[in-house]
């Protein structure tokens, strides 16, 4: 039987992968999927506390299925953000995304 | 060392290499393909951790779904961004730093902490579980508000994402 201990910590790891790519990128694609990989790491770390605590209890899989949607509405939106941005301005580069600034 | 360890170890360990190559390889189609085969990987460990609904949903919602939507998104935009250039921006050394003391931190904490080497308890049978989801996502003593602020969520990021992306003139 694998430990509780390995997944949290795979999950841990997958989870500063993604930091490491939202803080480190410049384009914007890019930083949506490292946003996607923290995600992942997220419903690892639920399903893994749901097996090894209470599995009659289905909490953690409903919990997981709403991170499933909301990660399905943040990429959609993010990237008609990134498509709208570059057909207006080709930005694709977050640092330079300025309209709001002044 | 049981099947399911070695299992496992193979799935981890290519979850987080394809996951390290998604944040620092150039190409961006190539890191899409990438992610592609990190999401596989989570699946697997969904399946691992006897979570088959949720693996299947995960290969359809994230691998058939979000993983195209990004192919297309890089597609649309790729003129700009030669993947030739830096990828990274100049803040990469300390967000490296950050991640490396987030994950020393975080191991740290769950090597020490006693309630990590639990065992797993017994599961009474696969689909009786899909059935209790399914009962406890719809039933209104559950998660009924939630799921159907999910919904709601989820119509409303449809609309706002074609408004946003809408070519107006």
């Amino acid at each position: 039987m694998v430990p509780l201990s390995w997944y949290l910590i795979v999950a841990a790891g997958l989870f500063c992968l993604g930091l490491y790519g939202v803080l480190s990128r410049k384009n914007m694609v890019a930083i949506l999927m490292s946003v996607e990989l923290m995600l992942n790491a997220i419903n690892i770390n639920l399903i893994a506390f749901w097996r090894y605590q209470d599995p009659a209890r289905i909490v953690g899989q409903a919990f997981a299925i709403m991170v499933f949607a909301v990660s399905a509405a943040e990429v959609a939106v993010g990237l008609a953000l990134v498509i709208s941005l570059y057909r207006r301005r080709k930005i694709v580069i977050a640092e330079n995304v300025d309209l709001m600034k002044w | 060392m049981t099947p399911v360890q070695v299992l496992f170890i193979i799935s981890s360990l290519a979850l987080l290499g394809l996951g390290f190559m998604v944040v620092t390889t150039r190409n961006l189609v190539r890191a899409a393909l990438y992610l592609i085969g990190t999401l596989f990987s989570v699946a697997v460990v969904f399946v691992l951790l006897e979570a088959s609904f949720l693996a299947v949903v995960q290969v359809v919602v994230y691998i058939g779904a979000i993983a195209i939507l990004f192919i297309f998104a890089v597609m649309l935009t790729r003129r700009v961004m030669q993947d030739t250039g830096s990828q990274t921006n100049s803040n990469w050394p300390w967000a490296a730093l950050v991640a490396l003391l987030l994950f020393g931190g975080l191991t740290y904490i769950l090597t020490s902490w006693s309630g990590s080497s639990a065992e797993a308890p017994a599961l009474s049978s696969q689909s009786d579980m899909v059935t209790e989801l399914g009962k406890a996502l719809v039933n209104p003593d559950a998660y009924i508000l939630p799921f159907e602020v999910a919904s709601i969520l989820l119509l409303a990021a449809l609309i706002g994402a074609v408004v946003v992306a809408w070519d107006r003139d």
